[in-house]
């Protein structure tokens, strides 16, 4: 169908460069001349991205002996191409075998779904163009490692030549297959994922002309520029024209007619020539790749063609493509050149990685790599058997005691499983762990958020005194160079999948705080402003800290007489602790040891007696990745059991001590503790220990303080039952009364409450009155009309 | 004197012969660096290297080796280079080193097989800001004892012999304390003097002038001086933004390396050379600035300060140790004289002056998690206004080698740049106010806010200062996201009540005396101060701080023993805060007086000042009546 591979005589050897690849025919890369049709009549679209402004050594074939052997080879089936052990045959041929065969049974990448996981993978992919007409055929290089690790290496060493030969075999191969299809231009492959991935730090000399796949944040991006692919030059004399192709920037302007043998009559003339778009982008690496204490690294980038205008400031990409490295320019009247080159890369394939966090699933694009000693030594440490003591201890190691409170903290790290429902219509269900520090000024606190903020790569702080509604949600701003409104979101939008701290949340103004509603149960965040309506992700997990409303804890009052927050807020934390001072004796002592140890011992003592706190970031970021336990049976039963056991702890006493959200809460605790114990199954004692904790924060916020029993409903409706009860039993003596005094239609206020106050041995305060009266007005039973009481 | 010293006059000339030498066997590389190391180890060599600091650029010889005590303030992208090429004439195809140098030679054959291509990262580096006059006076004169290698110190210590009469029979020392002295009167006439007969002649005040054109992008406004791109080769993980560095190397100023910015270029340039439409003009002027106003320096050794006090050995060697054995002898002494000292700034309040030493000895010397230990931000409350506090920080930029006053009026909370910004357009990190070298003193006067709102960039410049005293760190606003850069900096703050900024400890100024004419006062307390004495109270500041601590089991236990018993009384007197303040309270007052561990009574005195403060702000809540 096209030319041979060894049919590499192309017609104008003149300018040819012989080492490239492009003039061994391969039909898809270069348009020579006038754009001639390639395969089954679909115009060939040129690659700027594989070699608009290479660097290729010009070779003399006949005086370097390398180029010699090279065309010796030539006229034998060993032909490679010069420079690399690439042959064009056996390559192509190796290509093809690749989409046809390739089956990737486990593969769970989006772009895949709807695909037939059993069947040749690409091959369906094909059949995809051919329908959708999108010419561009994106190939993850781990499927092609795992097919042929050679060919493999050949595409990272040689991209420029590799990638060619594969825009060849695929289109041979689809228009054999779909030889009536239409398409805009051949088919291009675009190479995504070499497993060489890099962060933008590790890139060296030794990368340059390689293929490399690198991830960062767009921090800018240029206008689209015109790039001259090819020059149109018209004979002002005779009208004859030429073209000429532009080699590495320059144009050879031809000096004298073919036609007339006129000199220097030849113009350029712009609206014939050949153009390709190009866009320069910098991109910075992100932030969680860094040593600390110095500053990013940024990349030039260029996106070619269809690239153009793909990403936008701010967005997290991983880019694949080649890097390059030019000298300076030089200057033709001075010998002495800067020795410094210029390095970009040429962009073959984008992939944003937060664009996917909108669809949901995100492993891979958080997919931290791990190095296998790394993960040796993190499934050790697993598989100690104290491993959840010791992750808690290590965590805030400078923070003294509350050590059911860090292991809440720890379990909130991990977080429980993601689960999707929203096939039954319930949606997802959050699998974020949100908690609540209440307590007394001066008890670490804020340190411990701090502690959190510094340890979770995707956390933000924040204190509610000083941050609005918009601060946390998101804003539209006029962007002002574009014009353009832009969406920018606050602090519970960037904490997506990592974990939002919010100090002096009781001093949060109550319409910043009712945003929160929506993200702690729904884990999205609805904005209608300036025209833009949305609705963002925020699974974003709260960790939260209140000061008591007086300025010390007061125990005879209740958790949220104490902080004054809303009980439909506190019945959205999983777990609520307190931080008390404790004011015994004992714990002082200890107290004392902890922070005088902490002046005088020196790094390594510490260092042998805690966790690094690195360990234990690789620690969670693994579990979290990797590990999706689920409940097994025995498991689900004991929770069976818990819930039902603490929903009779109340019904002995005729109320309610559990509901449907405190199972939530449990099934999540237990999951996040088998994750520490990088387990795969939540098994009972995994369950135990949620119980446990579970009871543990109960027992430290929901104790009605005039009881002394724990009780839910404190948290949930705001009120203990034992209050409730006895605003009840308020309005019903009240009733009783009215209806003693037989059939008056009016009554007076206040003589209605001395009377009250008369009969009723406990002590009757006006508001507990007014609470009833209240009461009964519902019950339609009486009105209240200024200072008198009305029957109805 | 040796008279030829090669090293530093032609020290490319050293490369290029080990390079030759080598055969390209990379091991000439490290050899080269031994070389120069082993060539600076030797005694007082490192004084003979000219300093940039010091000496005005165009009085340096171009190639050859300077030194330069600096600040990283920015850290340019890795660049690929030439580190061999090979020239282009064929008749003497000869391989050359690229290391070191700016441009190439010869001509470069740039398709030759030979080419290593290598990898460096630029630096850039300005003098330690904040910088007090004494410490640049006297290290400029240290340096001067010596001849270096250049043309121009002659002629500038001709011009220092000039201002005292008699040069000749005076000791060096007492020269040198006598310029000082007068730079340092308050009413600042040697100084501007000096500095009008430094300015023709000198090249600091070049980049002032051209300032419109050109931001040397110093951290703190007014500041001058040098500043250069150092270009890295080894090492390159171990430098870290914020570090002060003492760098020796080879000072390149070709001026090729000028790269004119035509504010409009020609468009079909553009079009046809995709390689000079990657920067921005603004970028350009940032990254490669005229070389004859930031020279580049190519750097072969380079030596991480402790401090930038002159008058201590800067290298932990073993005359160091010696120097430290010997003062701490007299540290006691020193100490009452320098407490007496500050008790009379402070108008006769012997409290305030004691723990205003504390704090000025304090460091943060380790962070546990989050938590910086060691800091000791101080609180001076109730300062009598009109310009006290100024004349207070003019005595404190005295002793310390670096420090910085913020005027916190509404106006400069407002507008003036705190944390450092990154600048996509230009790609460099716009240098704030607090991007400080570490133990800086930075002297914020709340005595200058005045009411009225503060607008949304003076809120976000009040929590950075207070992120800054809290946590000892800095959160530089890269737009898309904010990096963390820990510090290390004391925090005095000075304030008609109880400071709105955190602190660690707030003392409450009690007058003793009401002098009629404060100024007068001041000025009479600072100049009966003979020169060598304010020196030791220099060294004495600079070396309580690099001392050693610890504290003995015995001693914690007694400790805690205080703790529970304190606690037993009044549970809410004392918190585990207070504990915190106390030990750092006890840890200061211990190495104020020379003591590496802690004793009972160092703990007792700790307990006792830390008491009567206590009692004096009590005091003074009950008599606003107005203080939560």
């Amino acid at each position: 169908v096209s030319t041979s591979p060894t049919d590499y005589h192309s017609p104008n050897t003149k300018t040819v460069d012989m080492s490239s690849p492009l003039m061994y025919g391969t039909p898809s890369s270069r348009v020579e001349g006038t754009p001639r049709s390639g395969v089954g009549g679909t115009p060939a679209r040129q690659r700027p991205d594989l070699g608009s402004i290479r660097k290729a050594p010009q070779v003399d074939l006949h005086s370097d002996a390398d180029g010699a052997v090279a065309s010796e080879q030539a006229l034998g089936q060993k032909l490679v191409i010069w420079g690399t052990d690439v042959n064009v045959g056996t390559c192509k041929e190796k290509f093809q075998r690749f989409l046809q065969r390739f089956i990737d049974p486990a593969s769970n990448e989006d772009e895949n779904a709807g695909l037939d996981l059993n069947e040749p993978l690409y091959m369906q992919k094909l059949e995809e163009i051919s329908v959708v007409g999108e010419p561009v055929l994106n190939v993850n290089c781990s499927h092609v490692q795992s097919f042929d690790a050679d060919l493999y290496r050949q595409l990272i060493s040689y991209p420029q030549e590799v990638i060619p030969t594969f825009d060849m075999a695929v289109n041979e191969l689809f228009f054999e297959r779909f030889p009536d299809s239409i398409l805009e231009h051949q088919i291009q492959v675009r190479p995504y994922n070499a497993l060489k991935t890099r962060n933008m730090r590790s890139l060296n000399p030794e990368d340059i002309d390689q293929m490399i796949t690198i991830s960062g944040m767009v921090i800018r991006t240029s206008q689209l520029i015109p790039e001259m692919q090819e020059a149109f030059f018209q004979c002002q004399v005779c009208a004859f024209f030429t073209r000429v192709e532009v080699d590495r920037g320059r144009i050879a302007e031809p000096a004298v007619c073919r036609n007339c043998n006129t000199i220097h009559s030849l113009a350029l003339i712009h609206n014939r020539s050949a153009f390709s778009d190009k866009q320069m982008i910098k991109v910075q690496e992100s932030p969680d790749d860094m040593p600390a204490g110095q500053t990013p690294h940024t990349t030039i980038v260029y996106a070619h063609n269809d690239l153009v205008d793909k990403v936008q400031p701010g967005d997290r990409i991983n880019i694949t493509g080649i890097y390059r490295a030019v000298p300076m320019r030089e200057n033709p009247r001075q010998s002495n050149v800067k020795s410094v080159y210029k390095t970009h890369i040429d962009v073959i394939h984008f992939r944003k990685t937060d664009e996917k966090r909108l669809h949901g699933l995100d492993e891979d694009s958080d997919q931290k790599l791990f190095t296998e000693e790394r993960v040796q030594i993190l499934k050790e440490l697993a598989s100690k058997p104290d491993v959840y003591d010791r992750l808690s201890s290590a965590l805030a190691p400078s923070i003294y005691e509350h050590e059911d409170i860090k292991k809440g903290i720890l379990l909130q790290l991990f977080g429980g499983t993601r689960k999707d429902f929203s096939q039954t219509g319930r949606g997802n269900f959050r699998a974020e762990v949100n908690i609540l520090l209440c307590g007394d000024p001066g008890t670490s606190k804020s340190q411990l958020l701090q502690y959190v903020f510094n340890l979770v790569p995707r956390g933000q702080y924040t204190s509610g005194k000083g941050s609005s509604a918009v601060g946390l949600t998101a804003y539209v701003m006029k962007d002002p160079e574009t014009k353009q409104l832009v969406l920018q979101t606050g602090a519970l939008v960037l904490s997506d999948n990592g974990i939002c701290c919010i100090d002096e949340f009781d001093k949060m103004s109550d319409s910043t705080r009712s945003v929160l509603h929506e993200v702690m149960e729904q884990q999205t965040l609805s904005i209608a402003k300036a025209g833009i309506i949305c609705q963002l992700n925020a699974r974003t997990s709260v960790l939260a800290a209140a000061n008591p409303v007086e300025s010390q804890w007061n125990p005879k009052k209740t958790t949220i007489e104490n902080i004054q927050l809303p009980h439909t807020l506190l019945s959205r934390f999983d777990l609520i602790f307190l931080m008390l001072d404790p004011q015994d004796e004992a714990y002082d002592r200890r107290l004392a040891h902890h922070l005088v140890a902490l002046y005088y011992q020196s790094e390594e003592q510490i260092e042998e007696e805690f966790l690094d706190m690195a360990v234990l970031k690789d620690y969670i970021a693994y579990a979290r990745t990797y590990i999706n336990p689920r409940l097994n049976e025995e498991a689900s039963q004991a929770l069976i059991e818990a819930y039902v056991d603490m929903r009779k702890i109340g019904s002995g006493r005729g109320m309610v001590s559990a509901y449907p959200r405190q199972l939530e809460s449990l099934i999540r605790l237990a999951e996040a503790h088998a994750k520490v114990r990088f387990s795969d199954k939540v098994e009972t004692i995994d369950v135990e220990e949620a119980k446990r904790l579970h009871r543990e924060a109960l027992k430290q916020s929901a104790t009605d303080p005039r009881t002394g029993f724990v009780d839910i409903s404190i948290l949930t409706t705001g009120m203990s039952a034992t209050a409730r009860k006895r605003k009840e039993e308020v309005a019903r003596a009240l009733k009783k009364m009215i209806q003693s005094k037989g059939k008056t239609p009016a009554m007076k206020y206040q003589q209605l409450f001395d009377d009250l106050r008369g009969q009723s041995e406990a002590a009757i305060t006006k508001d507990m009155f007014e609470e009833a009266l209240r009461a009964l007005a519902d019950e339609d039973y009486l009105t209240v009309t200024g200072k008198t009481v009305r029957l109805l | 004197m040796p008279s030829s010293h090669d090293w530093i006059n032609k020290p490319l000339g050293v490369v290029e012969a080990m390079f030759a030498q080598s055969n390209s066997n990379p091991e000439w590389e490290a050899k080269v660096l031994e070389y120069f190391k082993g060539q600076l180890k030797e005694k007082e060599s490192h004084s003979w290297v000219p300093s940039l600091n010091d000496v005005p650029l165009h009085y340096l010889k171009p190639n050859s080796l300077v030194k330069f005590r600096c600040l990283v303030q920015d850290m340019f992208d890795p660049e690929f280079y030439m580190g061999v090429y090979e020239t282009v004439d064929p008749s003497t195809k000869v391989l050359r080193c690229g290391k070191y140098k700016d441009v190439t030679e010869c001509g470069v054959d740039l398709n030759s097989r030979n080419t290593v291509t290598a990898e460096r990262q630029t630096f850039y580096c300005v003098p330690i800001p904040g910088e007090s006059p004494w410490a640049k006076e006297i290290s400029f004169l240290s340096a001067a004892r010596v001849v270096p290698s250049t043309s121009y110190v002659p002629s500038r210590q001709k011009r220092s012999y000039e201002e005292d009469d008699d040069m000749d029979t005076q000791p060096q020392k007492t020269k040198w304390s006598l310029t000082e002295l007068q730079s340092s009167s308050p009413h600042g006439n040697g100084d501007s003097k000096r500095q009008e007969t430094e300015a023709p002649s000198s090249q600091t005040t070049a980049p002032s002038d051209c300032s419109s054109h050109l931001d040397l992008n110093f951290p703190l406004p007014g500041e001058r001086g040098p500043a250069c791109l150092v270009k890295v080769y080894e090492g390159l993980d171990s430098f870290k933004l914020n570090d002060t560095l003492e760098i020796y190397g080879i000072l390149s100023v070709n001026p090729v390396l000028t790269v004119i910015v035509y504010p409009y270029r020609d468009p079909s340039l553009l079009l046809l050379n995709p390689t000079e439409s990657m920067e921005t003009p603004e970028e350009q002027r940032a990254h490669d600035p005229p070389a004859s106003l930031v020279p580049r320096l190519h750097m072969l050794y380079a030596r991480p300060l402790q401090h930038n006090n002159p008058l201590l050995p800067s290298a932990p060697t073993e005359d160091q140790s010696a120097f430290v054995s010997s003062f701490l002898v007299e540290m006691a002494s020193v100490r009452a004289e320098l407490l007496a000292y500050l008790t009379h700034v402070l108008l006769g309040d012997g409290l305030a002056a004691e723990y205003l030493l504390l704090h000025l000895i304090s460091n943060v010397y380790t962070r546990r998690d989050v938590l910086p230990l060691g800091k000791f931000t101080l609180n001076l409350s109730g300062c009598p206004l009109n310009s006290y506090t100024e004349r207070l920080y003019q005595i404190v930029q005295q002793l310390v080698p670096c420090s910085y006053r913020l005027s916190m009026s509404l106006h400069t909370m407002n507008s003036m740049r705190l944390v450092p910004k990154k600048d996509y357009v230009a790609n460099r990190l716009v240098s704030g106010a607090l991007q400080l070298a570490r133990n800086t003193s930075l002297f914020l006067d709340e005595t200058q806010l005045e009411q009225g709102q503060l607008d949304s960039s003076g809120v976000r410049n009040i929590t950075a200062l207070g992120n800054l005293i809290s946590w000892q760190k800095v959160d530089y606003d890269f737009s898309y996201h904010q990096m963390e850069f820990p510090c290390n900096i004391n925090v005095l703050v000075t304030s008609e009540g109880r400071s709105l900024l955190p602190s660690d400890c707030q003392v409450p100024l009690q007058p003793q005396v009401t002098p009629p004419n404060m100024e007068e006062y001041l000025t009479t307390i600072h100049m009966a101060q003979f020169t060598s004495q304010i020196n030791k109270f220099r060294v004495y500041l600079s070396l309580a701080r690099t001392l050693d601590y610890s504290i003995s089991d015995e001693v914690t236990k007694a400790v805690e023993d205080d703790f529970v018993d304190m606690r037993k009384d009044d549970p809410q007197s004392v918190t585990a805060e207070d504990l915190h303040r106390m030990l750092v309270v006890a840890r200061l007052l211990s190495l104020s007086l020379g003591q590496t561990t802690l004793s009972r009574d160092g703990w007792m005195r700790a307990k006792h000042i830390d008491m009567l403060r206590r009692s004096r702000t009590e005091q003074q809540k009950s008599l606003n009546g107005n203080e939560p």
